[in-house]
């Protein structure tokens, strides 16, 4: 009982954070280079425009959902199970969301990278 | 990619790593927080330890954001997952913590796949997005593009 509860606060933080995620990367995709705003506006036009994008608010929340979660995972699990799981099945949750919601071209290379460091997430934490 | 904005993804590594040791560094002087005593979490802020840790975390948070703002969210993951490793090696010199054959294979592993997503292209052009009527507006390169 106790791993089916950890499992789903698992599935909640991969869910979240994935969410959040890809919530902030289209936010900022929306608000464009930040570099280039800056030395044309300056730094308040940059704060102002994240500020305004209604999606970065939403973002914040599901990394805030994710956040307690965790706190949640941990009270129920291991910290050597709930931190690993959680971080490595983001890195393929982010990937498959990214390709479908962002559209974001996720090639051979990326899926590689995205599986390795995975991989070696879960095996630095046996 | 510039050399600014390599920067920038060496910005998220090292500032979310240094905001983690310092927050845990500061929360071992406070000892446990129970769920039922919060306050102790707004009086960890006093702590400078704590204090420090959060204003790292708020840099790291700073410079993702820019990061997402000109690379794809495929491209940023990984390639600033080093802070995994930069954490293992940190505590193997400075704090003598002993690591296991296993643990140098993940960081093998890391590592392999950083250098595979860093060496490939850091954006999808809007024109090459499957969708590109819904896809994500680059406003300010519209506006800055002569």
């Amino acid at each position: 009982m106790k791993d089916l509860y950890a499992w789903s606060a698992i599935g909640l933080i991969v869910f979240a954070s994935t969410t959040g995620d890809v919530l902030l990367s289209y936010s900022m995709k929306r608000v464009g280079d930040v570099g280039e705003l800056w030395k044309r506006r300056g730094a308040l036009a940059v704060i102002g425009r994240v500020l305004a994008t209604p999606t970065f608010g939403l973002g914040l929340m599901a990394m805030g959902v994710a956040f307690y979660s965790l706190l949640f995972g941990l009270s129920w699990g291991n910290l050597s199970l709930v931190v690993p799981a959680s971080a490595s099945l983001t890195f393929v949750a982010n990937a498959v969301a990214a390709s479908i919601f962002l559209h974001e071209r996720v090639g051979r290379r990326r899926w590689i990278a995205a599986l390795l460091v995975a991989g070696g997430v879960v095996l630095m934490a046996v | 990619m510039t050399f600014r904005k390599y920067l920038v993804l060496a910005g998220i590594t090292v500032f979310s790593t240094a905001g983690d040791s310092l927050l845990a560094r500061g929360m071992k002087d406070l000892g446990g927080v129970s769920l039922h005593h919060l306050s102790g979490l707004l009086l960890a802020i006093l702590n400078p330890w704590v204090a420090m840790g959060i204003l790292f975390l708020l840099t790291f948070f700073a410079c993702y954001m820019s990061a997402l703002s000109w690379a794809d969210l495929t491209y940023v993951l990984p390639a600033t997952s080093f802070a995994y490793v930069l954490v293992a090696l940190f505590g193997h010199f400075r704090l003598h913590e002993e690591i296991s054959p296993t643990r140098w294979a993940g960081i093998a592993l890391i590592a392999a796949g950083v250098g595979f997503v860093a060496a490939g292209p850091s954006f999808t052009p809007a024109r090459e997005r499957r969708d590109s009527q819904s896809a994500p507006r680059d406003t300010v390169s519209l506006e800055v593009k002569p």
